[in-house]
């Protein structure tokens, strides 16, 4: 049993050892080791709420760019419809006003010919009327300059005074 | 919890019958040995070992630190062992301060298996299982001795200074600052003490008041089992002292913080006729106080037979070797295999110790401080067992 009574020498180191370990670990070990843990905890805990809004917030802006993404190839398909429409109506109209204008051309240019045709043709009738006129002035003097002739004119025009 | 104190109880019970088995063991065997080989009589009763002699000194407290003993060829015993510094108080005489080696000559008296040192400044030492210093005129020694376990002590506590605030200072560069080396595995063990013992009996917002206290606990008794276990060791853990005095800062802890409904409920058990409110307080009263020494015998109990069963195991070989000298050199292999395997156990025992003893600690507290939230009612029942 003398192993069961208590020494009183080891029980009086053990206290003081055992409070000075308390004091010192107390304040140079457990207090910055827990406070760093806590720190670190809450540090941890708000990084990985920080990164879970982050991803929330990035899942939603990829939405948000794949639905800007839709709208937008939806805008161009629209805008080249839109563009190659604009681009056969302006086609066609410039075909159209092309085609008027041509056929504006052609009138005027046929009417410009007809009358130049109606000028050059009226000028070549004076011309040979002048021509027969001269002609006949020129048959008429020779005819004339013999008094037969001038007989023969005579009766003629008064064959036609006669008819008439 | 019940079946570790049972087992516990059991393995001092065992232990201390053991001790006992054995004297009966030494005396029966010396006429053998006597009667096989009388003419070398005279020399083995010298050689042979005695078992109890043997193990109850290495698990006890000494005023040398021993470490091994040679025998020259005219057949005396060279100890190697370091001196101690004694510290005696003598009301009347005052403090005196000697080496242990003062105390040199031992003889033997044989009546009472006691061996008996010569006097020194009106003191000499009387060794039985333990040492005891006795004033030569009988009067009142206080023992303040740096005896062996108390070195070891120091050893351990400068140890753990060293190790904590190494593992600390990484701290001033900021919380956020990654750990690294050993600080690792002090966070995993103070983070373990936070989560698995402080926070479930405490409660989170009280648990931060007594973690220093648990930490220190756990590792003052984690660090000094651990050299306990070192080959020359003390057996500091395993000395009723130190636990008594562990056990007595946890109740002093207790009572300090208990609260007006821990008292109340104790004092006047609400709902109970008159006959049994009677018991229930008796009761109630010895629970307060075998609490603590409930955690004063589980550690002193666990350590001691830790120790004992190691020491009986390798002191196996010299039993089988003092019946042959063969059977004790085929014993070595066993003897060795099993004081590995009880090693193991011992390491893990050291740990587990520390932790039931600051887990309980926290029991203990988490129930006297009952009632101020009712946030965790159910923690206390399974230590009442």
């Amino acid at each position: 049993m003398d192993l069961l009574t208590p020494e009183l020498g080891l029980f009086f180191w053990t206290l003081i050892a055992f409070l000075a370990v308390f004091l010192i670990l107390k304040k140079f070990a457990w207090k910055p080791i827990l406070e760093s843990l806590d720190e670190r905890e809450k540090g941890i805990a708000d990084s990985i709420s920080t990164a879970e809004r982050v991803k929330g917030e990035m899942t939603q802006l990829k939405s948000e760019n794949e639905k800007l993404m839709v709208q937008a190839r939806e805008e161009r398909t629209a805008m080249l419809k839109e563009a190659k429409e604009l681009k056969d109506k302006i086609v066609g109209e410039a075909k159209e006003q092309a085609k008027n204008e041509a056929n504006k051309i052609i009138a005027d240019a046929q009417v410009q010919i007809n009358q130049q045709k109606n000028a050059a043709m009226a000028e070549v009738k004076n011309e040979i009327g002048t021509l027969a006129v001269e002609v006949a002035e020129k048959i008429l003097r020779k005819q004339l300059s013999a008094s037969e002739g001038q007989e023969a004119y005579m009766s003629m025009l008064a064959n036609d005074i006669k008819l008439n | 919890m019940s079946s570790k104190r049972f087992l516990s109880l059991l393995v001092l019970v065992f232990g201390l019958f053991f001790q006992a088995n054995y004297s009966f063991a030494q005396q029966e065997e010396k006429p053998v040995v006597a009667g096989t080989e009388a003419a070398a009589e005279h020399k083995e009763e010298k050689k042979g070992i005695n078992i109890t002699e043997i193990v109850f000194g290495h698990v006890s407290d000494s005023h040398e630190w021993h470490f091994f003993s040679t025998e020259s060829a005219d057949g005396k015993e060279n100890a190697f062992a370091i001196p101690l510094p004694m510290i005696i108080y003598q009301p009347g005489k005052g403090l005196s301060f000697f080496l242990s080696n003062k105390f040199e000559e031992w003889k033997k008296n044989e009546e009472t298996q006691t061996y008996i040192s010569n006097s020194h400044e009106g003191l000499h030492m009387e060794k039985k299982m333990k040492e005891k210093v006795i004033a030569d005129d009988g009067s009142q020694v206080y023992d303040f001795s740096l005896t062996k376990n108390v070195i070891s002590m120091f050893i351990g506590v400068f140890l753990l200074l060293w190790l904590m605030t190494k593992a600390s200072k990484n701290y001033k560069y900021g919380p956020m600052n990654a750990p690294k080396g050993f600080q690792n595995f002090i966070e995993i063990v103070v983070v373990f003490i936070r989560d698995e013992v402080a926070i479930p009996n405490l409660g989170a917002k009280k648990a931060g008041k007594f973690m220093p206290l648990l930490l220190t606990i756990f590792f003052f008794i984690w660090i000094n089992n651990l050299l306990g276990l070192l080959p020359g060791g003390a057996n500091f853990t395993g000395n009723i002292a130190v636990t008594a005095f562990l056990a007595l800062v946890a109740f002093i802890v207790m009572i300090a913080n208990s609260n007006k409904h821990f008292w109340s409920h104790l004092l006047n058990p609400p709902d109970v006729p008159f006959a049994a409110k009677v018991l229930l307080v008796l009761i109630e009263i010895m629970s307060l106080f075998i609490k603590p020494i409930a955690l004063m015998i589980r550690l002193f109990a666990n350590m001691l037979a830790g120790h004992i069963v190691i020491l009986s195991v390798i002191c196996m070989i010299f039993i089988f070797a003092g019946l042959s000298k063969l059977a004790g050199t085929m014993f070595i292999p066993v003897s060795i295999a099993f004081s590995i395997f009880m090693f193991m156990l011992e390491l893990l025992v050291a740990a587990i110790q520390a932790f039931i003893f600051a887990n309980l600690t926290s029991v203990f507290l988490g129930q006297v401080m009952e009632g101020d939230d009712h946030g965790h009612e159910a923690h206390g029942e399974h230590a009442h067992a």
